[in-house]
Formats: structure tokens, C-alpha cells, sequence
């Protein structure tokens, strides 16, 4: 029995009539056509599926679409203002935080989230506060650098 | 006089749709109609297939078709390119079919497919299909499945052995060893390692019945070689018949060169169901339908005399190919091992045998630094146990060796089979990484954090690699090879507009080839970046290569990019003299402009020139209009990087937690035409490099169960496990080709992993530990630590 489902997407009211088991994933990629938002393991490990769900980074695969229901969600793509680049996006390019780009998604979500929650973080605990999320290119050293970039760019 | 593109830390081109979510790749790709192909695996590591029964899969609502490997008996099996053993292993015997049929060989292997209106209906179905297994004996260990008594895999392959493989001088190396004041012998296992990039693999293919044509999209690392596998092997068809595309690939480190039974088996689908076929890879699956990578058990002898000095390398290896053989598993163990035993040293005398072996596991073939990183890991290892032995120390041991700048082209007695080293100056990195680590003072500090009961270890590991691989005539070699070419092509078009437009056969799945080779344009033309489309991974009109690997994008078909440019450059000197009305042998073409020599200033730019070229009305008598060229550049030699690592760690003694603190690479990579790109390389192939020293390893039990069967199980490294790395840069550049340019791709995982381990043996060494066998986790640690001290 399909469910009907409304979310605010990235300013946008859009709704979906959902089968209970549908992945909040899925509902984004499938649904609504923005693939940006990546699947990249089963087990809620990798990250790369991570959005913002009412301001907080959750992993997309790990939700129910219809827990969304009445929800605010933010994907990458609705991540830049205007045209304008996100400072964490315009981090993670100036910084090469990214290779194959398939966790970029995932990461930039979950790290502009970790700097609203800590906006000057250090090292160890950008390390840290990324942890729900893998990269298999880059060995991190630039993603940490991207972060701390963004802190200060944000901060100034 | 040139712009200074070449050694530009430039933002990467490709970097804008990749953070905004607008890079597409296989899975955001839904043709209209698409059906979805779910794949039921074997659940048994080795068992007959009785029978199996499709019908309750077949009637779920939604189920498009439910297929068996019966269905598909036409399409022989696929394809091994790698023709070891003096083709011993016939192109297409114990290789995969699309779909298996009689028997399954590992847990993981395809037996049934459900094709239906959407993947959640297909999990569904998958589930509702009955097969009825009849378990056979399983062996998972590879040196174990060539004993007698081994429970046999192949009836064509008796003993389970593969191929039998030598290289170097047996005798030589025996009396080597016999001349030597020590020998030291160790066992050395080169665990299982599952390579886990990101985006898992995929395949959409679409058929247009009236012209005969596929399409297949696929997560590839070299379309081009999956066309030709395909149309020639598999499915008989020409190979005008079928384009292959790879869109945004995300990351694959070796396992996406290879031809696969599901790529083949989604083709097959869009036919026979006459809809698009979209099959996407899930993470479980990826870890045992994919290529693992690593799995050796080694058995060293090294000799040496009391001052050090390395008398001769005898290796003994069984490599782990898997139940069945992937597209160059055989050649990662023998052609990309043996033969780089020798390392950075003067080795007088080395003998290596290998066996590989079939055993009830998944495929194993290359993954980053393939054969490499296990050759640099006997070598880096043996020199420490030679230390260790005689009590000296593995950095003086290393000097003691090392092959010096005035030996090169240095021929390594004979086991690179006619090849011989570029260029390097291996002291040089090995100095500048010790004055980076402190490697004086470390000491002091060491024996102080000692007295107070704590382990601090540091460890050096000074490699060479392989890189540019390539001459079609060394790894074509019959009965050592290919038997194909490696060569690479690229394609300039220099548009009406100024504009350039580069096709190459060479790939990008992360590695910022399209900023790389735009800065190779820029550079040689005069041309902004920004000005310069690089269009790859498309068969349909990009010329033919062979891929992506092997660290060779740049080395190989960078090079070809770089012979085209100087082809139009020549062009557009000679179409400027025209314009310029002087002498041709009087006119120069530098920093994008052609010029009479010592007359800069009444110069015809690139964009003037590209404009006359296409427009046409005026050109020099005999000149064909436009500016394009195509190079095809097959390299006389491979390259090969170098360089010195540094690992500082310290064992918890409590819970036996290996802590890197600080990780020191100095690395020489030839010219280095994006610094930062460069950099980004050796970062993440330390961080492989360091996971398999510390963390990682694919776990089989006795039944041939992957045990660490998916993200939960097995330990990709995440951010918080590791130190900010420390990177500096020797620069000699290659002499193979005009660029200078070596290969960065691998380094850093070949370096990396016995560079850890020294650094881990280092710090337990009062312990009276010689070794231990990779992963180094902390019950492993914590085990050899109290063992010792009881």
C-alpha cells in the first residue's frame, strides 16, 4: 500500500507516493532525479549517501522515506546559494579534498554539518567528526585540509 | 621560452560537477524502459548445481524474466588476456561464463539472474528462486590447494596448479646463498585484500534490434578493451556492433579493468528482453564478485656478508588466482612481481618461483600497485631482516646497496626480461627523508620512551616501481605476456576558435587526467586550461587504447598527447611562415605563437593560425586544411619511480594498538606536471599501503565463507586512524620519454605497506620479535608480545 510522502527538497515542496519500504535514498535518486546523493555501501557504513535532514547530516540509506514526511531535506545540489559555491564546496576544490568525486557528496554534507556544530574545530576533531564517512581515494589529508580551509573561510 | 602550465598546481577541470552532484555516474544513469537485473549467488565456496527452479521467481508480479546459465549456453566462456606458463592456460578454460553452469568454484559466483520492472521487485524474486547445491570439499589457502589431497577444483588442472613460473638464475642464486656469511630465511604471507573503491561496479546495455547494435555502459577502466573482449570473444559480433562508454567512474584501483561475467550477461539481457538493462553492484556483492587483490604465502632466503652487502634473493611465492581466473590475474604474481625483486639494490644474484594456484575463493587480480607492492614488500622486508640478523642498521644496509646514480640504465642481472632501470638517484630521496623523519634524534628518543616501558619503532622503506607499463614488445612477450600491445593514443584538434579538442583512448576514474592532460596542451600551445576539452571513455570517437593502469595514463598516453601536439606545433610553425611570408626553416613556434627567429613581436598566435588552418583560403601549397593530428606512442621502456618512506609508530603495550604518528614520504616521480595531483596520488595510495600493514585482510573460513563480507566486517581506514602525511619530492626525470614523466599512481601503496610493518618491528625488536604476518591489529600485537615476554 503506497504512502503519500511531502518534503521540502533543497526549497522545494515536492510529494511522492512512496511504498512504506522505500529508502529516503531511493525517493531522492529514483524519485525525484537527484542523483547527486550516492549510494555506496549496505550497511550504513560509507557515507556517502549523507544529506541534511531538517539541518542535521543523516545517511539517506538509513532512512525511510516516509520517516521524511513533512521534513526539510538538503542535498548537494542544493547546497549552493545563487550560483555561488558553498565555502566547503569551494574548499574541498581549492584543497583537491576530492579524486573519483563519489564520497564528495556524502562528505561535504557531512563536514559542513561538523563545522556547524563545532566552527573551529581542530584537527583530531575533524579526523573524528568524520568518521561516518569513507574515502577511499585521497587517505583524508586533503578533505582535513578542505575543512579547516572552509572554517576559516566561513569565519572570516 | 614556454608558459608554465607543466608544474602547475592548477584546480583539477573535473572538480565543479563533482562537488555539486552533477557528475554522472553508472547508477544516475535510467534510460527510459530500463528493467532491472538482480543476481543470485552461489552461497557455497564449492559444490555441483543439481538443479534449480525459476517459477515462483518467474511468477512474481513485476518479473520481467528469470534466466539460468542454461539460457545462455551459446556465449563461450570469458576471456584471459595473460598467456603465463608459456601459454599453459588456454585463453578461455577455468575462466568465468556469463552465468555458471555444472558447477560454482567460490562463494559469490552468478547462477540465476531476474530481470524485472524495478530492483526492489527483483530482490524479491531473487529470493524465490530454488537451487539445489551438492557441496564439494573446499580449499581457501593457496599454498594448501597444491598438496596432494587437496579437494580439485579443475579436472583440467591437476594439483589446482595455474601456472608454475620462473624467473632469475637458480644455480647462480644458490651459490650465492652458499657464499654468503648469514642467511636469513622467513616466511612472509601477502594477506587477501578486498580493494573497496567507493562506487561498486555496474552495467546498463541497450540493443537496437533493425541495426544489430549494443550499447553498454560500464564502470570500466578501459572501454576500449572490454569492446574488443567482448565483440571477438564472447559474442562473435564485429566490433563496429557495439560502443562502450564509462561515464563519471568512482574510483577503481585496478578491479574495473577487467572483463566481468556480469557485463557480459546484462548485453546479453537487453537482447534477449529487448529493453534496457541496468545492473548495479551492491556492496556485499562487490566483495565477493570483484577482484580481491594481494594473497601470497612466500618463503625467503637472503644472503649477505657480515658488512651487509646482499649476496643474493631467493623467493619462493604461491599466489592465490581464485576458483576461477579474472581478464591478467596470472600475470599481476609473475611479469609484475618476479621480475622487480631486485628493488632499489645491486643484487648479484635472484631466483623466483611462482605457483599460482586455484582455490574456492573470489578472483584475484590487480589492484593498486598489483604484483608491486608484494615484490617491494619481500625485498623492503629482507633487507630488514638482513639488519636485524647482523645487527646493523637497515638504513646503512640500504645504503650499503643501493644501485648508484652513474649505474643507470642498470640491468637487474636479467629478471626484467631485456628491460633495465631509467634513471634515479636512490640515496639522494633516502637523505632527504631522514633529515625530514629526524632519523638522528629519533633514536635518543626512542631509547628514552623505552626506558619508561613504551614501544616506539621507525621504518624505512626505499622502493623503485614499475610505471608507464607498456612496451608492446616486453609485455606482449609469447608465453611472459599479454600477448597484446600496450601502447596509447591521442587525437589534437585545435578548432576554428582556438579552441582544443583532445580524444584520447586513455581513461580517468579519479586520478584528474582531464586537468593533467589540459596542462600538457597548455603548455605545448599557449592555450588557457580553460580552453582545452580532454574527451575520454567513449569508444564511439575517441581513438583506440588500452587504459587506464599500471600508473600509465600519463607516462604512455600523455605521451602520445604530448607526440600530437608537437605534430600540429610543427604544423602551425610552417602555416605561420606562410602567413608571415618568410622562410619556414626561419620560423619558430614557442608559447603559442609562430614567429620568425628573433621577431617575437610580429608573431601569429595559436588562434590565428588554428582560424587559417580551418578557414582554408590561404595555405601553403600541398597543406591539408586544419590543425589535427593522431600520435599512437608505444614507449621503449617502462619508468621507474623511487623514493624513501619514514614511518614512526608506538605500540600500546597494554592493548598492542599500533599508533602511526607520523608518516614521511619523499618520493621521485620523474616530472611532475600537477604537484598537487601528484600529491593527492601518493596520499591516498600511502593510506592503502598503511591499511593493509594494519588493518585490512580478507578472512575465508574452512567452508570458503567470506567472513569479512562487507563494510562492517572489513576495516577501510577512516580519517581518524591517521596522521597528516609529510611529503617531500626528488624530481630526476625519465629519459624514456620527451615529457620526463615516471607515474604516480601506485607509489605510495607500494612503499607504504612494509615501510608500517619495518616501523612496527622496529618498535617490538626488545621484544626479541622478528616478524609478524600483516595485518598487525592489536590481538595480533598484543599475542607476539606477551608470547615473548612469558
Amino acid at each position: 500500500m503506497k504512502q503519500s510522502v511531502t518534503i521540502n527538497v533543497n526549497g522545494q515542496t515536492r510529494t511522492q507516493e512512496v511504498e512504506p519500504r522505500l529508502l529516503l535514498v531511493h525517493l531522492l535518486r529514483d524519485g525525484l532525479g537527484l542523483t547527486g546523493t550516492n549510494v555506496g555501501c549496505d550497511t550504513s557504513q560509507c557515507g556517502a549517501c549523507t544529506v541534511l535532514l531538517d539541518g542535521e547530516a543523516v545517511k539517506s540509506c538509513t532512512v525511510l522515506a516516509v520517516q521524511a514526511d513533512g521534513s526539510d531535506v538538503t542535498t548537494i545540489e542544493g547546497l549552493a546559494t545563487n550560483g555561488a559555491l558553498h565555502p566547503m564546496q569551494q574548499a574541498f576544490w581549492e584543497k583537491h579534498g576530492l579524486q573519483c568525486g563519489f564520497c564528495t557528496p556524502g562528505m561535504i554534507m557531512a563536514a559542513a554539518d561538523l563545522l556547524k556544530r563545532n566552527p573551529h574545530p581542530t584537527e583530531d576533531e575533524i579526523r573524528h567528526g568524520l568518521e561516518g564517512n569513507l574515502c577511499r581515494c585521497t587517505g583524508y589529508h586533503n578533505i582535513v585540509r578542505a575543512v579547516q580551509h572552509a572554517a576559516d573561510a566561513m569565519s572570516a | 621560452m614556454t608558459t608554465r602550465s607543466f608544474g602547475a598546481s592548477i584546480k583539477r577541470k573535473e572538480d565543479p560537477r563533482l562537488i555539486t552532484g552533477e557528475g554522472k555516474y553508472l547508477e544516475d544513469l535510467q534510460p527510459q524502459g530500463a528493467v532491472h537485473a538482480v543476481i543470485l549467488r552461489s552461497p557455497y565456496a564449492h559444490a555441483r548445481i543439481v538443479s534449480i527452479n525459476t517459477a515462483k521467481a518467474a511468477a512474481l508480479p513485476g518479473v520481467v524474466g528469470v534466466f539460468t546459465g542454461e539460457d545462455f549456453k551459446d556465449l563461450p566462456a570469458l576471456p584471459c588476456a595473460w598467456q603465463a606458463d608459456a601459454g599453459r592456460i588456454p585463453n578461455q578454460i577455468n575462466t568465468p561464463h556469463v552465468l555458471e553452469r555444472g558447477q560454482v568454484t567460490f562463494t559469490g559466483a552468478g547462477v540465476a539472474v531476474v530481470v524485472a520492472e524495478d530492483r526492489y521487485i527483483a530482490e524479491d524474486a531473487v529470493n524465490l528462486i530454488e537451487v539445489e547445491y551438492e557441496p564439494l570439499g573446499v580449499v581457501v589457502d593457496a599454498k594448501k590447494a597444491a598438496q596432494p589431497g587437496a579437494p580439485q577444483l579443475h579436472e583440467n588442472a591437476p594439483g589446482n596448479v595455474v601456472f608454475d613460473w620462473q624467473c632469475g638464475d637458480q644455480a647462480g642464486t644458490d651459490s650465492g646463498l652458499a657464499d654468503a656469511d648469514v642467511v636469513v630465511k622467513q616466511a612472509l604471507i601477502n594477506q587477501r585484500l578486498i580493494p573497496n573503491s567507493m562506487e561498486t561496479r555496474g552495467c546498463i546495455a541497450m540493443y537496437a534490434p533493425m541495426q544489430e547494435e549494443y550499447t553498454v555502459y560500464m564502470t570500466s577502466q578501459a572501454p576500449h578493451v572490454m569492446r574488443l573482449l567482448m565483440t571477438a570473444f564472447v559474442f562473435g559480433i564485429p566490433e563496429t556492433k557495439m560502443r562502450v562508454i564509462s561515464p563519471q567512474i568512482g574510483g577503481g584501483f585496478g578491479t574495473k579493468i577487467f572483463l566481468y561475467p556480469e557485463y557480459c550477461l546484462v548485453t546479453a539481457l537487453a537482447k534477449r528482453v529487448g529493453r534496457p538493462v541496468k545492473w548495479m553492484e551492491t556492496r556485499r556483492e562487490n566483495y565477493v564478485a570483484t577482484t580481491h587483490g594481494r594473497d601470497h604465502v612466500t618463503d625467503i632466503e637472503v644472503g649477505a656478508m657480515r658488512d651487509g652487502t646482499i649476496t643474493a634473493l631467493k623467493v619462493k611465492t604461491y599466489a592465490n588466482l581464485g576458483g576461477l581466473i579474472s581478464t591478467i590475474g596470472p600475470g599481476i604474481p609473475t611479469t609484475l612481481y618476479g621480475r622487480l625483486l631486485s628493488g632499489a639494490y645491486k643484487i648479484p644474484h635472484i631466483y623466483c618461483n611462482v605457483v599460482g594456484t586455484y582455490t574456492n575463493t573470489s578472483m584475484v587480480d590487480a589492484y593498486r600497485g598489483a604484483g608491486r607492492p608484494e615484490a617491494t614488500y619481500v625485498v623492503e622486508r629482507a633487507v630488514d631482516l638482513v639488519a636485524a640478523e647482523l645487527g646493523l642498521d637497515p638504513v646503512e644496509v640500504r645504503r650499503k646497496n643501493f644501485i648508484q646514480p652513474e649505474d643507470f640504465p642498470y640491468d637487474p642481472v636479467g629478471i626484467l626480461a631485456g628491460l633495465k632501470y631509467d634513471s634515479g638517484d636512490y640515496e639522494k630521496a633516502l637523505d632527504m627523508a631522514l633529515g625530514m623523519a629526524g632519523y638522528a634524534d629519533f633514536k635518543q628518543m626512542q631509547s628514552e620512551a623505552r626506558a619508561q616501558g613504551r614501544y616506539l619503532g621507525i621504518g624505512v622503506s626505499s622502493y623503485i616501481e614499475i610505471c608507464g607499463v607498456a612496451p608492446s614488445a616486453w609485455i606482449g612477450l609469447p608465453g611472459q605476456g599479454w600477448g597484446a600491445g600496450l601502447w596509447e593514443s591521442a587525437n589534437v584538434r585545435v578548432h576554428l576558435t582556438g579552441k582544443v579538442v583532445v580524444t584520447t583512448g586513455s581513461q580517468s576514474h579519479g586520478q584528474g587526467l582531464e586537468t593533467t592532460f589540459a596542462q600538457i596542451v597548455a603548455e605545448e600551445l599557449g592555450v588557457s586550461t580553460d580552453d582545452v576539452l580532454i574527451q575520454h571513455s567513449d569508444t564511439l570517437g575517441t581513438p583506440f587504447g588500452y587504459g587506464t593502469y599500471g600508473s600509465r595514463s600519463t607516462a604512455v598516453g600523455g605521451v602520445a598527447l604530448y607526440n600530437s601536439l608537437q605534430r600540429v606545433k610543427d604544423k602551425a610553425r610552417r602555416l605561420g611562415a606562410h602567413l608571415l611570408e618568410a622562410a619556414p626553416e626561419d620560423v619558430v613556434f614557442e608559447n603559442g605563437k609562430a614567429f620568425v627567429k628573433g621577431s617575437p613581436d610580429r608573431a601569429k598566435t595559436i588562434g590565428e593560425l588554428a582560424a587559417a588552418a580551418a578557414l582554408a583560403y590561404s595555405l601553403p601549397h600541398g597543406m591539408e586544411p586544419f590543425l589535427d593530428d593522431t600520435a599512437y606512442y608505444d614507449p621503449p621502456n617502462c619508468t621507474y619511480p623511487f623514493g624513501t618512506h619514514i614511518a614512526i609508530v608506538e605500540v600500546s603495550a597494554e592493548t598492542g594498538m599500533v599508533k602511526l604518528l607520523r608518516y614521511i614520504a619523499v618520493d621521485d616521480v620523474g616530472r611532475m606536471i600537477n604537484p598537487m595531483i601528484v600529491d593527492g596520488q601518493i596520499h591516498g595510495g600511502i593510506t592503502q599501503g598503511v591499511a593493509q600493514a594494519l588493518w585490512e585482510g580478507a578472512l575465508y573460513d574452512e567452508n570458503g565463507q567470506l567472513v569479512s563480507g562487507s563494510m562492517m566486517d572489513y576495516t577501510v581506514p577512516k580519517a581518524s586512524f591517521l596522521p597528516s602525511f609529510e611529503l617531500g619530492h626528488t624530481e630526476t626525470p625519465s629519459p624514456v620519454n620527451p615529457m620526463g614523466v615516471k607515474g604516480a599512481g601506485e607509489t605510495g601503496s607500494i612503499a607504504s605497506t612494509p615501510t608500517v610493518v619495518n616501523a612496527v618491528l622496529n618498535a617490538l625488536a626488545p621484544l626479541g620479535i622478528r616478524h609478524l604476518d600483516m595485518p598487525l591489529t592489536p590481538e595480533r600485537v598484543w599475542r607476539a608480545m606477551h608470547t615473548s615476554q612469558a
